[in-house]
């Protein structure tokens, strides 16, 4: 697509068919754009598609070489028979309990802190956000362990509380992502509010909250999203197996089955992963902006 | 009229503190998950990292003693060099795929929203689920990568998950799998950069790579900057991927920083050991940041105003 271009670069001076080479060079680059793409979207789609493929095979086609693409019999009942094997009822419930505990934490509670640091003035504000993005910065590691001792102590270690209770105090990320949204609402409409005698929560909470919708959605989204593939909190947390969450059973899934039965850890692992799909395939835009958002503007 | 405004002033004085109650009840929740969930746990890590400290006796007072034991640990500077390795392999690949990927998905084709969608749907299906995806990807038999790599290029491809000089290379495979975020957020940057840019290059006559290389880049290096700083934080802070496919064999070849410090803290009980470690991951994050910033003066664009 270069050499086409530089080929066109040189061939314009006061040529005639000036626009049709240029369209036409545009074309081919167009073309090779489109090839290389695609390729590599098809590389892109393959594990996924080999995930669904290996699910519904029967054992002894797993281990064919060369393999076969599509199952010569669509094996559905790799699904319950995967998730029979494991309490994978359980470890959904437990799972569930978890992300919407945390859903809620941070939803009552990161808008309150990001709508302060847009719109209160106040001294301490400018340092105190400093502070905020770097926690951001914080490896998790180094709170990890007296974060563990302290939930011990408390005799709260094998429950969901470390894993909930956290999000109730605000996630760095989404205050910093709901502060930069806030900011873009014109303060005019709050001093309006003011003047007919709105105090701040109200101007909070019938103003900017109902404004903000989109990028309640994205927290909501990376909060679902981060909670429910969590592995190293559980890993840490929770011992007792009927505790345990669909990333830690599936983790321990190899140890019972050995690594054999692909079909039915692949089945398996769709169906943990199918509500994360199922979300960004209805929210893409809530993703995308809450990447560009943070990644762009930070 | 001085009068006047003083009376102002404090009038302001009152409506302002007013303000600055309000700010601290609305951030509360934020300053008390700080104290108690932040900077206690901050500095309880770094008392624990000069004690000895297995949960069940009384921690004991031992001064640098997990310091210097650590520098004398092979399996840490194993840990670490696992660590650099990967993250310098993930980093650098990782940004030059994502930046060529949202470079040809900016060239005003059709579908771009299709693709970007497709490019990202990796990053939807994260950790456990991906890692045993891959080790069946991978596997050294009846793997598809070794497939792949028979059929298109004759090569009988290793047994990488279990050979100690391809494993992190697989690895480092895998997590370019999962690049679609910072493609995102180039292409976003991307379709930022205003059309006039390019007009005005294009009337002095300048080409596809005069373009990339003299206005493209340039405006793209603050994003890239970013994206290396929070690549590097996050490559050294890999974990399911080496607890799942591997755990950190063969041979401790893929024994990653925090699946070492997992280990001493939640399967040895060394916390004092770990906290330690925990420090030192700290700051080496740090110095790397600000190495970063500090070179980031010499290849790092930004727009005046």
């Amino acid at each position: 697509m270069n050499l086409a271009d530089t080929h066109a670069a040189k061939m314009e001076p006061r040529s005639a068919k000036i626009f049709w080479t240029k369209s036409r060079s545009k074309l081919a680059g167009d073309l090779i754009t489109y090839i290389i793409i695609a390729f590599l979207s098809l590389i892109i789609l393959f594990p996924v598609f080999w995930m669904l493929s290996t699910a519904l095979k029967e054992n002894s086609e797993v281990f064919l070489f060369p393999p076969r693409w599509i199952p010569s019999v669509l094996l559905w009942d790799n699904f319950p028979k995967a998730l029979t094997f494991l309490p994978f009822g359980r470890y959904l419930l437990n799972t569930s309990v978890i992300t919407f505990g945390a859903l809620l934490g941070q939803l009552l509670s990161s808008p309150l802190v990001a709508f302060a640091f847009a719109r209160l003035r106040a001294r301490a504000s400018t340092p105190l956000f400093i502070l905020v993005l770097a926690t951001m910065m914080l490896p998790w590691q180094v709170t990890m362990i007296p974060m563990f001792l302290l939930f011990k102590n408390l005799d709260l270690v094998d429950t969901f509380v470390p894993l909930i209770l956290p999000n109730f105090f605000g996630g760095a990320f989404f205050i910093f992502l709901l502060r930069q949204f806030f900011l873009t609402i014109s303060p005019e409409l709050a001093d309006a509010a003011k003047i007919d005698g709105a105090g701040y929560f109200q101007i909070f909470s019938r103003i900017y909250l109902p404004l903000s919708k989109p990028a309640l959605a994205t927290v909501a989204i990376f909060t679902f999203m981060s909670n429910w593939n969590d592995f190293m909190g559980p890993l840490v947390y929770l011992s007792s197996n009927e505790k345990w969450t669909l990333t830690l059973g599936l983790s321990r899934f190899t140890g019972m089955y050995g690594l054999t039965a692909w079909n039915l850890l692949m089945a398996a692992s769709l169906v943990t992963v199918a509500p994360c799909i199922l979300l960004f395939f209805f929210a893409q835009r809530y993703f995308i902006q809450g990447i560009v958002i943070t990644g762009v503007k930070g | 009229m001085n009068l006047a405004m003083t009376k102002r002033r404090t009038r302001l004085g009152v409506q302002a503190r007013k303000e600055e109650r309000a700010f601290f009840l609305f951030i509360s929740p934020w300053l008390v998950g700080f104290i108690f969930f932040t900077a206690g746990p901050i500095l309880a890590s770094f008392y624990f990292s000069f004690n000895f400290y297995d949960v069940v006796t009384p921690a004991r007072w031992v001064g640098l003693l997990n310091y210097t034991d650590l520098l004398k640990d092979e399996l840490f500077w194993q840990s670490l060099k696992v660590t650099a390795i990967y993250s310098v392999g993930s980093v650098a690949l990782g940004i030059l795929a994502s930046l060529f990927i949202a470079l040809l998905l900016n060239r005003n084709i059709h579908g771009v929203a299709v693709f970007r969608t497709i490019f990202y749907l990796p990053s939807v299906i994260s950790g456990v689920a991906v890692s045993l995806l891959w080790m069946w990807l991978l596997n050294t038999d009846f793997g598809m990568v070794n497939f792949v790599l028979l059929k298109v290029f004759g090569i009988h491809g290793p047994s990488w998950l279990m050979n100690k000089y391809w494993v992190i290379p697989a690895i480092v495979l895998m997590s370019l799998w999962g690049i679609g975020g910072s493609i995102v957020i180039y292409l976003a940057r991307l379709q930022g950069i205003p059309t006039e840019f390019f007009e005005a290059a294009e009337i002095d006559g300048a080409g596809y790579w005069s373009k990339l290389v003299n206005i493209t880049l340039p405006l793209m290096t603050p994003v890239i900057f970013f994206n290396t700083i929070t690549g590097v934080i996050g490559s050294f802070q890999v974990f399911t991927q080496a607890y799942v496919m591997t755990s950190g064999g063969p041979n401790n070849a893929s024994l990653f920083y925090v699946l070492y410090l997992y280990r001493n803290a939640f399967r040895y009980w060394r916390m004092g050991y770990a906290s330690a470690q925990a420090w030192i991951l700290f700051m080496i994050l740090i110095v790397l940041t600000a190495i970063l910033l500090r070179t980031s003066s010499r290849w790092v664009y930004y727009e005046a105003g």
